[in-house]
């Protein structure tokens, strides 16, 4: 840890916000609002609205953790405004949230960087309603294989998204996951083990926490499998061989480095059977609910929550507000 | 949790969390977690008691950016606040050693005759020997339920049916099977058949449960000449009624239609509410129910609850002496007149052809159904992002049947903010429309489910 948050501090937790995982980030928020309590930080709580900026700008705290997930939270929106502001915050800048928001964009870049990500093809409603949605079905069929999974290129939460075993599944789909955003990633789908790794940056470099493993009873990692606690059960860390273990750490580190992130992502992986380590996406305000992966992993860590958010705060601060 | 060895995996520049021994070869073992202690140990009634994306985006709907056509909340904007605090003070200053002590368990006596005297207005004669006070109508349909059903009792539902009902019958293992409706109410002769198709398979129904006034989700009225015919075939099949009637007399037109209980004391169990004729908050309902019934519902309250909230009884007791309570329902009645009429108008001119609609006499709900092809749920993400919200219909059943409906309100936003909603619901549709046509019949729902799927009671 670089140094410690001191007590004359006051941090703002931002969470809630109008995406559609309002409700996962209060819940992230009140998690994180209490660990930084008990580590004996001042530190409100405020959701996003219209008196956000005139808040903080009358009265700036002295650092912001924004919780937001979803829209306007992971895509950089947010962080632009504190920028603007020149109030000091957790995690990555802005033009490195937009890269990595977009799952389709974020498998670019770091396939470039070496890691293996799942073929897919990311396409707007638009295109379908152009060009004839029955042919390119038919087309991505052929291209990509089944299963496929779609979801929204855009999103969190697995809000959206379904698994497509047969072609006739497809357009259910698809207009579940159009529902959620204009675009849709469809994915090769990778059976194997689920797991998260999350980077945190706590201290001179880089470090991954133990990899988590995602089991869901009902065999989907749904929204449902997510917040219902019991309803899935995690490993850590993840069952799989040292070699997996090991390349997961770096495919998250990785994929951490190549999008310019910074002080703490949540990369999603499957290790398939032969043990190679597929890359889905990466979160840059990952969960942090009771239920969610990354207090998990701190705790497996044998790191306390409220430390490792203290420890990032206190870099934040020490880092200033951006020009 | 005890910490576990690390994952041995390290980055390129050689700083990780690998501080733990190398495992041995092969998949290591991990620690093992469901985040809940419990998971093994509860009742099988909470199955299905999950998180649920539907409930997730109703947090949305409560922020002021949303026109949400979801809640259930009455308006209370029209209640003469400073008179009733004068009255709560004037009631702890004079009374507060009764109004905040235990009471009865079946309610206070003086109440329970102003009960009667409310439920007079519509034509119900009770007695206040026959009332059991309860925790809101909810409690009394819980307590109902609680003497009535065991598990895989057969429960007979309108179909669609009050959410909270469904969830009361869920939560005792009952089945449900559901009766159609139309314009006009409960269908007789569907009900008529549903009992003697159930009579058939040796399947005894325990009660049938109606909203037949200004129903909720359905926004109909049970005929005049229905409600006697639903009685008859009641009787048919000797089968006991609930009648659920909290917006009786908030009626836009005339007097109230007179209520099943009204023509029938011996078969039908009368729940009321003051939560739409006076306040929420205080959590006043009320149970009218044949004698032998009643000495169990007593019973049941008492085990549940001791006593119905004294000081809230009193409360209702003191506003009903004191104000002109009938007076204000009028003043309901005309807010919630005009908040329909600015729905209808808003709907018709325009929702695209092919959706249709109910038109309430009464209570707080419009029913929509959209044009074929479309699902309410599956809408629901889309009309978030248009800052509008509704209850998707199969929310109103109990068997995954509903999704091409939804059910909007007018009770709590403004005539204004109702246009502005339709308005940007509307559009949805529209929207949604044109992806189904894009992807084809093939697009149906995803997925059947059933669950937790209304809104909060706080929600707006």
């Amino acid at each position: 840890m670089t140094e410690a948050a001191t007590s004359s501090q006051r941090l703002l937790v931002v969470s809630g916000g109008l995406s559609h995982e309002r409700d996962v980030s209060l819940r992230s928020g009140r998690r994180v609002t209490g660990a930084l309590r008990r580590h004996g930080l001042e530190t409100e709580e405020r959701d996003v609205g219209p008196d956000l900026v005139r808040a903080l700008r009358d009265d700036p705290p002295s650092c912001v953790l924004p919780l937001l997930h979803g829209e306007a939270g992971e895509d950089g929106a947010l962080r632009e405004v504190l920028e603007l502001v020149g109030v000091p915050y957790v995690g990555a800048r802005p033009a490195a949230c937009r890269l990595a928001f977009d799952k389709s964009v974020a498998k670019v870049v770091v396939a470039q960087a070496g890691l293996q990500t799942p073929a897919s093809v990311a396409l707007p409603a638009e295109t379908f309603r152009e060009v004839g949605a029955a042919i390119v079905m038919d087309t991505l069929v052929e291209r990509l294989g089944l299963p496929l999974v779609v979801k929204p290129a855009r999103g969190g939460s697995a809000l959206g998204c379904s698994v497509v075993r047969a072609r006739n599944e497809l357009p259910a789909a698809m207009v579940g996951c159009f529902s959620y955003g204009p675009v849709a990633l469809v994915e090769q789908f990778v059976a194997g083990a689920e797991v998260a790794v999350a980077v945190i940056e706590d201290g001179p470099s880089a470090r991954t926490l133990p990899a988590v493993e995602i089991r869901p009873d009902s065999g989907i990692y749904d929204y449902m499998a997510r917040y219902t606690a019991g309803a899935t059960e995690f490993v850590v860390p993840a069952e799989v061989s040292d070699d997996a273990g090991a390349a997961c750490a770096y495919a998250a580190l990785t994929a951490h480095r190549a999008l310019g992130l910074r002080d703490l992502s949540r990369s999603d992986l499957v290790v398939d059977a032969d043990g190679t380590v597929w890359f889905l996406e990466v979160n840059v305000a990952p969960g942090m609910t009771e239920t969610s992966l990354v207090p998990l992993a701190v705790e497996a860590a044998g790191l306390d929550l409220g430390t490792v958010c203290a420890g990032l705060v206190a870099r934040a601060i020490a880092r200033g507000a951006e020009r | 949790m005890t910490a576990t060895p690390p994952v041995p995996g390290t980055g390129p520049d050689g700083l990780s969390a690998s501080a733990g021994p190398p495992g041995p070869p092969g998949p290591r073992t991990g620690h093992h977690t469901r985040f809940d202690a419990y998971v093994d140990r509860y009742a099988t009634r909470t199955r299905g008691m999950t998180a649920s994306e539907i409930r997730a985006l109703f947090s949305v709907a409560s922020r002021p950016e949303v026109v949400s056509l979801a809640g259930g909340m009455p308006s209370l904007s029209g209640l003469p606040l400073d008179a009733v605090a004068a009255t709560v003070r004037d009631l702890v200053a004079t009374r507060g050693a009764t109004a905040l002590q235990y009471g009865s368990g079946q309610g206070e006596p003086g109440l329970r005759q102003q009960i009667c005297d409310v439920m007079a207005i519509e034509g119900v004669d009770g007695h206040p020997d026959d009332v059991v006070v309860t925790v809101g109508s909810q409690q009394g349909l819980d307590l109902v339920t609680r003497i009535f059903c065991d598990p895989g009792d057969v429960v007979v539902c309108e179909a669609p049916s009050y959410v909270g009902a469904l969830g009361v019958f869920r939560a005792y293992e009952c089945e449900v099977v559901h009766v159609e409706m139309d314009g006009q109410g409960l269908i007789p002769e569907a009900l008529r058949q549903a009992l003697a198709r159930l009579a058939e398979i040796g399947r005894r129904v325990k009660f049938c449960y109606t909203v037949p006034t200004y129903h909720n989700p359905a926004g109909v009225t049970l005929t005049a000449a229905r409600r006697a015919e639903v009685l008859a075939i009641c009787a048919d099949y000797d089968v006991l009624v609930i009648e659920d009637n909290p917006y009786g007399l908030l009626g836009f037109a005339g007097e109230p239609p007179r209520p099943l209980r009204a023509d029938e004391g011996g078969r039908v169990v009368y729940l009321g509410s003051f939560s739409k004729t006076f306040a929420p908050g205080l959590r006043v309902g009320w149970v009218l129910a044949p004698h032998a019934v009643r000495e169990k519902l007593v019973l049941a309250q008492e085990s549940s609850t001791l006593c119905p909230p004294a000081f809230s009884q009193a409360v209702v007791s003191a506003y009903l002496a004191d104000h002109d309570w009938r007076g204000q329902v009028k003043q309901f009645c005309e807010l919630y007149r005009e908040r329909r009429d600015a729905m209808l108008e808003a709907l018709t001119e325009q929702l695209p052809t092919g959706a249709r609609w109910t038109r309430p006499d009464g209570g707080f709900y419009v029913w929509l159904t959209l044009p074929a092809g479309l699902d309410a749920k599956a809408m629901l993400p889309r009309a978030v992002t248009a800052r509008v919200a509704y209850v998707p219909g199969t929310a109103f059943y109990a068997d995954g049947f509903g999704s091409r409906c939804l059910r909007l309100s007018y009770c709590h936003p403004t005539p204004e903010r109702i246009r502005e909603g339709v308005r940007r619901l509307a559009a949805v549709v529209e929207r949604e429309r044109e992806l189904r046509e894009t992807f084809g019949a093939g697009a149906g729902p995803p997925h059947l489910e059933t669950g937790y799927e209304s809104p909060t009671p706080d929600l707006t």
